[in-house]
């Protein structure tokens, strides 16, 4: 019998490693509580493995490198919080419109602001979705244990990868922080994505050429012989700009559309208990841990509650969340901020069912208890 | 009939440019291809990072591998494809304002840790792209769309701040100087380490309209008039430097090259410590 990796992990550990394991080769940085071990780690493992890390001067410069660096044909990741979350906003439209994979963690904390530095929040819910400027569609996800950030991790260089855009990793300061004992897979267990190269000539490659039957155009990395152009600005398959109202329409839908019309493999989810559930709470991340707790409890009160668990966040699960709430009487969307996810809950499963929303943006974790007796009283 | 540098190093599907009647800007970028032309260096190994603006247009016409990205970013951009493929000859093309305003930071940072990255600044006082706006380069007291009165900020020496935050090779030369400009871009490439070179070039159609500086060929001439080269700026006296600045190789030095650093960190461990 193989002897099976057991290790007590950190959660932002637990993302280097699979990081590591990814195939991440840079990492830029700069230092924000509370993700820091995460650029605390990939400095110290990255040179091991031939990888490079850089402590940038700014946010916006950590993840302008990275987009370079990917450019450059390696893959990348950066990480940050709320404050530094709002400055790479710049850079995430860049590597929408450029479609460079790289990956940006934001271990959230409490805002607006500087807010709440070392405590959790899941306030950055929609600025994940809509944080930076101009049509887009976004890939985000938020795992809920360490083992399961170790998983994600590697899924969101996955998905980066395959549909050649930024992903946007969520954690919160709980599960960056918690400790757990995970299992780490053998390397054969893990299915490892890379973006698709050229094969053909240099002189017939068209760097935003999406060829019949794939999802996104092949990419080729500086320095290969290909010598492409890339820029923000609207570009037609030759990469360079062009104002042609056509181009730009096609574009702007052909990023929108590879990822909305791909949520069957993008999309996942998690549920508990939900088989006969007249109740059905939606929850992510650390919240989602209360929230099962609760479900058990209000289960051996009698009540039928069940767990909704997106892990990926964006695009929106709207398919089962109207599935399921066609299932149940009523949905109770339970997360660390005034009502963001819930806006979209609503949005599309109201009018199957109730929808409730229970949230709380004082830096406090949301207890069980809480969630029970607010599923009661309400 | 396109010369022969044009046909080997421009994509000439792309031409003509963008830049207006009179703009400097061609000559820059005829400088910085006539040094690469000199170096008979490998264009698949050359990658020129830009950043916005209308100097930063260039990058789209060169035929390497070529990046334009964000507003004053493109060192940032520039040093993640460095670190990523040392190999690269990294050479960033850049304005006034994007390198020294909303570029300021990245820019001083690339300078202090030397890495291996030729920048080349097309400083014409303005931001052309946006009409005319002042730039940190806009001399005191001259117009801008947003100094109608007159600026009153202190322009920077850029040169200056390149070599305090830590620039190992500096210099400064004017498209009319364009052979002095030629070598000093073969230079800064040569240059193992942070090579920092403004190019004073012109904009007739905001900057030299707006302070009635006459037409393209008079704002040559005033360049011409003033530039002074350094060994010969040295030995005025202060009263004859009024209105005068300095071209040429402004400072040198060697110091170790942060890509090349970083490679020791690297090859520590990979010899099976």
């Amino acid at each position: 019998m193989v002897e099976k990796k057991i290790k007590l992990m950190q959660g932002n550990e637990a993302c280097v490693e699979a990081a590591i394991t990814a195939g991440m080769k840079f990492y830029a940085g700069y230092p924000i509580t509370p993700s820091t071990e995460i650029a605390e780690l990939s400095a110290e493992k990255l040179p091991k493995v031939g990888g490079r890390f850089i402590q940038m001067e700014d946010e916006i410069a950590s993840i302008s490198a990275i987009i370079g660096a990917s450019i450059a044909g390696v893959k990348s990741m950066t990480a940050t919080s709320g404050p530094g979350f709002s400055l790479k906003q710049e850079g995430i439209g860049y590597a929408v419109i450029t479609e460079t994979p790289c990956v940006i963690v934001n271990v959230q904390r409490g805002g607006p602001s500087t807010g709440l530095p070392t405590a959790p929040g899941q306030g950055d819910i929609m600025q994940a979705r809509w944080g930076t400027h101009g049509d887009h569609s976004i890939i985000a996800l938020y795992p809920w244990s360490v083992k399961e950030i170790y998983d994600i991790t590697i899924k969101a260089f996955n998905l980066s990868e395959k549909y050649r855009t930024p992903v946007i990793l969520l954690l919160d300061e709980v599960i960056g922080h918690m400790r757990e004992s995970i299992e780490l897979p053998e390397a054969d267990e893990i299915e490892i994505y890379n973006r698709k190269r050229p094969s053909c000539l240099p002189e017939d490659y068209k760097p935003y050429r999406v060829k019949e039957g794939d999802l996104v155009p092949e990419m080729a990395g500086f320095g290969e012989g290909y010598r492409f152009h890339v820029t923000g600005l609207v570009h037609g398959e030759t990469g360079f700009p062009t104002s042609n109202s056509k181009i730009a329409e096609e574009l702007v839908r052909r990023l929108v559309g590879k990822i909305e019309d791909n949520k069957d493999d993008i999309v996942e989810t998690d549920e508990y208990l939900l088989d006969d559930a007249d109740i059905a709470i939606v929850a992510f991340g650390s919240t989602a841990r209360a929230a099962k707790s609760a479900v058990d409890t209000l289960r051996e009160e009698g009540l039928k509650v069940g767990l909704f668990r997106p892990i990926t966040i964006w695009p929106l699960a709207d398919k089962q969340l109207v599935d399921l709430s066609k299932k149940v009487n009523r949905l109770v969307v339970v997360e660390m901020n005034v009502g963001q996810y819930y806006l979209e809950v609503d949005r599309v499963a109201g009018k199957y069912t109730k929808v409730d929303k229970y949230g709380r943006v004082s830096g406090e974790l949301i207890t069980p208890q809480e969630i029970v007796d607010f599923i009661k009283e309400v | 009939m396109p010369s022969q540098l044009v046909n080997e190093y421009f994509r000439t599907e792309n031409l003509p440019h963008i830049w207006c009647p009179g703009c400097g800007n061609g000559i820059v970028t005829r400088a910085i291809v006539k040094a690469i032309d000199n170096l008979g260096l490998n264009k698949d190994e050359i990658c020129v990072v830009s950043g916005i603006g209308c100097s930063s247009r260039a990058s789209g016409y060169l035929d390497f591998n070529t990046i334009h990205t964000t507003h004053g970013r493109a060192l940032a951009f520039a040093t993640g494809i460095k670190l990523a493929k040392p190999n690269l000859e990294v050479i960033v093309i850049t304005g006034d304002g994007d390198a020294s305003a909303i570029g300021g930071n990245h820019l001083i940072h690339a300078a202090r840790r030397n890495i291996d990255i030729t920048t080349i600044v097309f400083n014409n006082n303005t931001y052309g792209m946006t009409g005319g706006q002042y730039s940190p380069t806009t001399p005191t007291g001259d117009k801008g769309t947003t100094a109608p009165f007159g600026n009153i900020d202190m322009n920077f020496d850029l040169c200056e701040l390149a070599k305090a935050a830590g620039a190992t090779y500096v210099s400064r030369s004017t498209i009319f100087t364009a052979n002095m400009l030629i070598k000093q871009v073969e230079n800064g490439i040569k240059n193992k380490g942070f090579s920092f070179i403004e190019a004073l070039t012109i904009c007739p159609t905001y900057y030299g309209r707006k302070n009635r500086k006459g037409e393209s060929v008079d704002m040559m001439v005033y360049l011409k008039e003033n530039a002074i080269n350094i060994a010969a700026y040295d030995k005025l006296p202060d009263e004859q430097r009024e209105g005068k600045f300095i071209i040429g190789e402004i400072y040198q030095s060697s110091r170790p090259e942060y890509t090349e650093e970083y490679q020791k960190i690297i090859d520590s461990f990979s010899k099976g410590v």
